[in-house]
Formats: C-alpha cells, sequence, structure tokens
C-alpha cells in the first residue's frame, strides 16, 4: 500500500501549483472569468506545455498518463487556483480518442481545443433520455437537436457529441465551424455553451457509444472530485488562517470553541471526500468505475456544500464580497455539484446498487 | 387552545388583501418574482402606494402615522404582502430610525424627521458595522468629537445597505475614548451630502450591488444632530434591535419560495419524469415543508406572547436562526431543481435569446448565493445563539 504520488506525478503537481500559482493568480483568473471567452490562450499553451494535457492520455495514445491519479493531480492543481480553462471537455474527449484510438495530437498539444456535449435540458444526468438525434446524409450523418451546457463549449474547436442513432447512443464528432454555439459564462466563472444542432453535419466516431460515453464520464468526475478537493483545501486553510488572525471581543475569533469544531467538521468532510476521490481515481477504467465515480459525487456534492456555506458563515460578511476570493471558491464548489450529476442523482445509482 | 384567526384578523386580511389586488402593480410584482434588483424608483413608487392607505409604518404608533396595529396584523400583513410578491419595505428609516426617534428623539427632530420618512424625501441608511466591528459592534471606532455647535466625525462604516441611493445615514459613533466600550457611543443623525463623506459600492458575491462602504473624513454635523443623550448610543442601538426583530422569521418569503420550488419541481422534466417524480427531490422539498410548517406556528406563538407581554423576548432569536435556515434551503432548492441550467450568469440568456430554465428562473442560482447572507447580517446566528445562551438559558 503507498499513498503516495510517484515521483513523476508528484513533479507535475508541484510544476502545475507553481505555474499556476505565479501565472493564474487570483487578480488573472477574476480577469480571465466571468466573461466570455473565459480563457486566456496564451496561459493555455503554457499549460499544455508543463504537461497538463498530455498527463491525461496514456503512452499509446500519445500521453504520458490517462489514469485516474493523473487525471486527479491535474485537476487538483486547477482547483487550487480556480483556473476556469477548458480542461475538463479535453479530459474527457482524450478518454473518448483514446477508447476509440483515434489521433489526438492536436488535443494533447494544446491546439486544438475539444468539448463534449452530453447533457440536455430535460435530460441534463441520465443520458438514456436524450432527444438529439442523428440521421445519415451522404457520406456522413446530420445531428438535430439542442446540447446544454456544454462546458468549454464556448472556445472549443470540436464537439464530441453523442446523439441517438438507431434506438442506441451514438458518439459524433461536429466542428464547431458548423454549429450554432452560443456561449455564455457560468455564475462560477467558467465558461460553457448550449449547442444547437439542426441537421447539423457530423462524422460518427462510434455507434453505440453507451460504454465510451460511460467511461468518459467517470473520468469527469474523477476530475470534478479532485477539482473539488483542491478547491476545499484552498477554502480550508483561508477559513483557518482568517479564525487565527481576525479578532473580535478582544481575541481572534479561533478562540471560540464553536468556532473550533466547525472548522475540524470541514476538516473531517474534506478528508472524507478526499478519500472517496483516491478509491473513484483507481476504479477508473475498472468494472465497478461507475458505482465508485457516484459515490465520490455524491460525497463531493455534501461535502462541497457543507465547506463553502461554512466558510461563508465563519468568515462572515467579507466571504460575500466580489473581491473577497473564498466567494468565487465557494461558488465553484456550489456550481460544480450540476455537472456530471449532482448529489442526488449519484446518491439514486449506488440507490439502484442495492436492489440489483 | 385556539390556532385560527379572530373574524376582526380575518376581515382584515381580507381589506389587506384586496388593497395589494387593487393597488400593487403588475410590474413590481413581476420584477419580484424575477428575483433582480429592483429600481430606487420602484421602491419608492412602493412605499408611496403604502403611505396613501397609511399602511407605510406598520410599526409606528397612531399619533406619528402609523397603523396603529397590533402584531398580529403586522403579521397578516407581511405574510400578504409576500403572498402577492410585493416588494419588500426598505427598511432603515420606517423600521429602524423611526421607532428611534419616537422613543429618545427631542420634539424638534420627531417633528423634522418623521413626516421626512413617510413622504419618502429622506432615504436613511444605518451607519453600524466597521471593518473591525461586525459581531462585536460595540468595538466601534468611528470618532465624533465636539467642536462648538458641531461633531467632526471620522471613520468608516462597512455593509451600508442600499446607501448608494441614501440622503441620509445614522450612525452609531465612539464620543469617549476613555469610557468602557458600549458606555462611550452616541447616536448621531448625517445628510450624507455633507463635504468629507464618499461612499463606495462593494461587489456582493453574485455580482449585485446592495452593500457600499461609507468613508468619513473631517464630517462636520450640526450638535443638534445627536439622538438621545451623548454616549449612551448603545441604549439605543439595543432598542433598535429589538424593533429589527417584526418578521424576522421571514416566514412569509420562506411560503413564498416553497411555492416556487413545488411549481418548479412540477414543471422541470429529467429523463421524461417530472422532477417532483423523484423520490429524492421530493424528499427535500417535503423536509423544507414540515420545517417550515413548525416555523409558522413558533413564529404565531412568540408573537401571540409579545401581544400579550408588550414586547418580543430574547426566544426570538429562534425565529431568526431557524427561519433563516429554512429559507436558504428552500433558495438551495430552487437552484439544484434547475441543475446545470441554473448556471449561466444571469444576464448572458437574453442576448442569446434562448431560454434556459422555466420562466422567472434566471436569478435562482444567483438568489442562493445572495441569501447566504440573511444568517450572517442583522446579528450573525452565532450572535442569535449567544442572546439566547445567555439571556434564555442564562449559561
Amino acid at each position: 500500500m503507498d499513498f503516495n504520488l510517484t515521483e513523476d506525478r508528484q513533479m507535475l503537481a508541484d510544476s502545475l501549483n507553481r505555474y499556476l500559482g505565479d501565472k493564474y493568480p487570483v487578480e488573472h483568473r477574476n480577469a480571465v472569468a466571468y466573461d466570455l471567452p473565459c480563457h486566456d490562450d496564451g496561459k493555455w499553451a503554457e499549460l499544455a506545455e508543463l504537461g497538463a494535457l498530455f498527463a491525461l492520455s496514456p503512452e499509446s495514445a500519445g500521453g504520458f498518463g490517462g489514469t485516474g491519479f493523473d487525471i486527479a493531480v491535474v485537476f487538483e492543481a486547477l482547483g487550487r487556483t480556480l483556473c476556469p480553462e477548458p480542461m475538463l471537455g479535453a479530459a474527457m474527449a482524450a478518454r473518448i480518442l483514446t477508447a476509440l484510438e483515434q489521433d489526438q495530437e492536436a488535443l494533447l498539444s494544446g491546439a486544438t481545443k475539444y468539448a463534449v456535449a452530453l447533457a440536455e435540458v430535460d435530460a441534463p444526468y441520465d443520458l438514456q433520455a436524450m432527444e438529439c438525434s442523428a440521421v445519415a446524409q451522404g457520406d456522413g450523418h446530420a445531428l438535430t437537436g439542442r446540447k446544454t451546457s456544454v462546458y468549454g463549449g464556448q472556445v472549443a474547436d470540436v464537439f464530441l457529441v453523442a446523439a441517438m442513432l438507431n434506438g442506441a447512443p451514438a458518439l459524433f464528432s461536429v466542428q464547431a465551424a458548423a454549429a450554432q454555439v452560443v456561449g455564455y459564462p457560468m455564475m462560477d466563472g467558467a465558461g460553457a455553451a448550449e449547442l444547437l444542432l439542426d441537421g447539423t453535419p457530423a462524422q460518427l466516431l462510434a455507434a453505440d457509444a453507451g460504454a465510451i460515453i460511460a467511461d468518459a464520464v467517470n473520468a469527469g468526475i474523477v476530475a470534478l472530485c479532485a477539482e473539488a478537493v483542491g478547491v476545499m483545501d484552498v477554502v480550508h486553510a483561508t477559513t483557518v488562517d482568517y479564525l487565527k488572525t481576525r479578532k473580535q471581543f478582544g481575541v481572534p475569533i479561533g478562540k471560540f470553541q464553536v468556532l473550533q469544531h466547525r472548522a475540524v467538521d470541514m476538516l473531517t468532510e474534506i478528508e472524507q471526500a478526499r478519500s472517496i476521490t483516491i478509491k473513484a481515481a483507481s476504479e477508473l477504467g475498472g468494472p465497478d468505475a461507475g458505482r465508485f465515480a457516484s459515490m465520490a459525487k455524491n460525497m463531493i456534492g455534501r461535502a462541497g456544500r457543507l465547506v463553502a456555506e461554512e466558510a461563508i458563515q465563519m468568515h462572515g460578511g467579507i466571504a460575500m464580497t466580489w473581491e473577497y476570493p473564498v466567494s468565487h471558491y465557494a461558488k465553484r464548489l456550489i456550481m460544480l455539484d450540476a455537472q456530471l450529476g449532482d448529489t442526488d442523482y449519484h446518491l439514486s445509482r449506488v440507490m439502484a446498487d442495492l436492489a440489483a | 387552545m385556539d390556532l385560527s384567526f379572530s373574524e376582526n384578523d380575518i376581515a382584515f386580511r381580507d381589506e389587506v388583501r384586496s388593497y395589494l389586488a387593487d393597488n400593487l402593480p403588475t410590474a413590481m410584482t413581476e420584477a419580484v418574482r424575477k428575483g433582480g434588483e429592483l429600481t430606487k424608483e420602484m421602491m419608492e413608487e412602493w412605499h408611496a402606494i403604502l403611505q396613501r392607505k397609511g399602511w407605510l409604518a406598520t410599526i409606528w404608533p397612531k399619533e406619528y402615522g402609523g397603523p396603529g396595529w397590533t402584531p398580529v396584523q403586522r403579521h397578516i400583513f407581511e405574510e400578504e404582502c409576500c403572498r402577492a410578491y410585493a416588494p419588500r419595505i426598505v427598511p432603515f428609516g420606517l423600521n429602524m430610525l423611526g421607532p428611534v426617534l419616537i422613543e429618545f428623539g427631542t420634539q424638534a427632530q420627531k417633528e423634522y424627521y418623521l413626516p421626512r420618512i413617510l413622504s419618502g424625501e429622506d432615504w436613511w441608511c444605518q451607519g453600524y458595522s466597521e471593518p473591525g466591528a461586525g459581531s462585536d459592534l460595540a468595538s466601534l471606532k468611528t470618532r465624533a468629537v465636539r467642536d462648538g455647535d458641531h461633531w467632526v466625525i471620522n471613520g468608516q462604516k462597512t455593509w451600508t445597505t442600499l446607501g448608494q441611493h441614501a440622503d441620509k445615514i445614522f450612525c452609531l459613533c465612539r464620543t469617549d475614548p476613555e469610557a468602557k466600550q458600549q458606555q462611550g457611543i452616541s447616536f448621531i443623525l448625517v445628510d450624507m451630502n455633507t463635504p468629507g463623506i464618499e461612499v463606495r459600492p462593494i461587489r456582493l458575491i453574485e455580482g449585485g450591488h446592495e452593500v457600499n462602504e461609507v468613508f468619513f473624513t473631517d464630517v462636520r454635523v450640526p450638535a443638534e444632530n445627536l439622538v438621545g443623550e451623548e454616549n449612551k448610543g448603545w441604549t439605543i442601538a439595543k432598542f433598535l434591535l429589538t424593533h429589527e426583530r417584526t418578521g424576522i422569521a421571514g416566514v412569509g418569503f420562506s411560503m413564498q419560495s416553497l411555492e416556487e420550488v413545488k411549481a418548479l419541481a412540477r414543471k422541470i422534466r429529467r429523463g421524461g419524469k417530472r422532477l417532483i417524480d423523484d423520490p429524492l427531490f421530493a424528499a427535500r422539498i417535503a423536509q423544507a415543508e414540515v420545517d417550515l410548517e413548525a416555523m409558522k406556528i413558533t413564529n404565531l406563538r412568540m408573537l401571540f406572547k409579545a401581544q400579550q407581554q408588550g414586547a418580543p423576548g430574547p426566544e426570538t432569536s429562534i425565529l431568526k436562526i431557524k427561519g433563516t435556515v429554512i429559507h436558504q434551503e428552500l433558495k438551495d432548492l430552487a437552484r439544484r431543481a434547475l441543475g446545470p441550467v441554473a448556471a449561466p450568469f444571469p444576464g448572458y440568456l437574453a442576448e442569446g435569446n434562448i431560454m434556459f430554465g422555466p420562466d422567472g428562473t434566471e436569478h435562482n442560482a444567483a438568489r442562493y448565493f445572495n441569501n447566504r447572507k440573511t444568517s450572517i447580517f442583522g446579528g450573525s446566528n452565532e450572535i442569535q445563539r449567544n442572546i439566547l445562551s445567555k439571556a434564555a438559558l442564562e449559561l
């Protein structure tokens, strides 16, 4: 047993943390976030040079990572600085392209940005119910329907789109230029897009792609959970620091036992969240990946809400301001719950296992 | 025991309901429903509509222009206003300064200021909190020094709600730095147009502007703007705390939010089923409804007690603690119900002309974040627990 990172992953973590801490501090982050395109092309290229993208795929596909732990290392670092760059789409697309043994050089170098379009307004989490559909057209296919909340879609060059083909979910590739893309910034500062498809030309990547999509979602969940752990670590450290320095009634407020206990409760939940994220990362790609991804996302949803709300409450008014970074971290934690299935959705998946 | 309202109260409720139906403009209820920020003009217009009927200063005695209502009538009025999606009353002049002047003001102060509050001529804001004095309000440092016929004020106030619209501010200032903390504070009225005052906006977590910082640099204020005795401002601050407690449970707002969440869960579809048919989400709504049903009665029990005893007791802190938590939970559900559709930053949706969630839900995530304030302001829920443990439990 060894819960340490391998030397390579530790080096990657260190270099990403150092780079993001220096080059993507909160002032820069807030300047990039909340307004289109919610993306800094130069920083994206530098992140790619540091290997943030190569870490998302295995050597066989041209990368140097590709396991759950590799993904977790990258996203935990992104979480620590609330980096809004469109990395989730890259991680999920890399997973899909690897499974399909498709060339992904342009993705891993950062030259081409990918977004993965799964959710729909009436089927945000459970893709069995999606209505976007494909028909054969000439040499390729044509897609019709609306994909919602496509993370990173506001700057994507290529969309990997899930749509129904002959009654089964299939995966297609759609060029951004061929579709109507409505980008927008989100409450947590990152960008997304609505993808409006109306007989839009698409290239079929895989028919009957349910298993490939599920694997990409599991990888995305590991990424989001690791990101949340990074966010929570910073929020907790900032809160504890505030408890030690903020004085009211003549003493640092951290002297009040009620706040001490609540800070400890936050820590307990964060450690539990870290543990289940490690578990989900270790199972990624295996037969039980979905079950542990669901457990992790459920736990992260609950811990994230507690940490966000308690951090604000224990700080008081200051954490309600745009100027104080904890507010942005809290928004990220809360909004992350609705990505790739929320607390309840993933609990229901764990519940379904009980009946099996 | 009898939980029903008296015949008089029911007649009163019907009267309120029909006045609101006839006089509350649709543009206002729409703005409230959508949950964005209301304009100053809208708030002023609403005040004027209520004042025409004599229902604006609901907690003032009749002789000063109040309606002379019982606590139960005030409760009914607030509940009906929520039910009708009326804007909230801006409380600083009407529910805070008004009662202070009536209790502690000179005849001249009452005659000058009270009519101006009723007419809407003066928009007041509150100068209490400072960067270093939040929960520990008595540690405030803003200084007022007597110089002939004037006070000279230096310092900084913060969290000044709607101060950007205000003509005047009532301040707690330190007038005796040698005295024990609570004993060297005075309550002073300041015209916001006095030279030396600067108002700077504070942008909130969700992006909105409702609070401000107010800076005072050698601000000269006439000596007669002192309310009550010099160095006795803390008595006024404590008095105000009891008046800030009308409607503290926010039951009407929570009832409004509960109905919104139920309607939303019936409208939203997840994979071919209504969200309300998802047992996990339904359980969350039901749980909040149970809590709110109990809170309604807790609120009425405390109203009843206040009506019998003449003043609310320290146990009303229970209303603040539980009332805010229930309301915040409902705001969480309103955001959660939308799932990823709650994510877009409000304001971008109209441009693309794409509807995301059901109509009027654009601000649901923003409102969830904004409402985290309610367990912090007006005496944080931690301070309310201190009050309860000391005053009610004598611990």
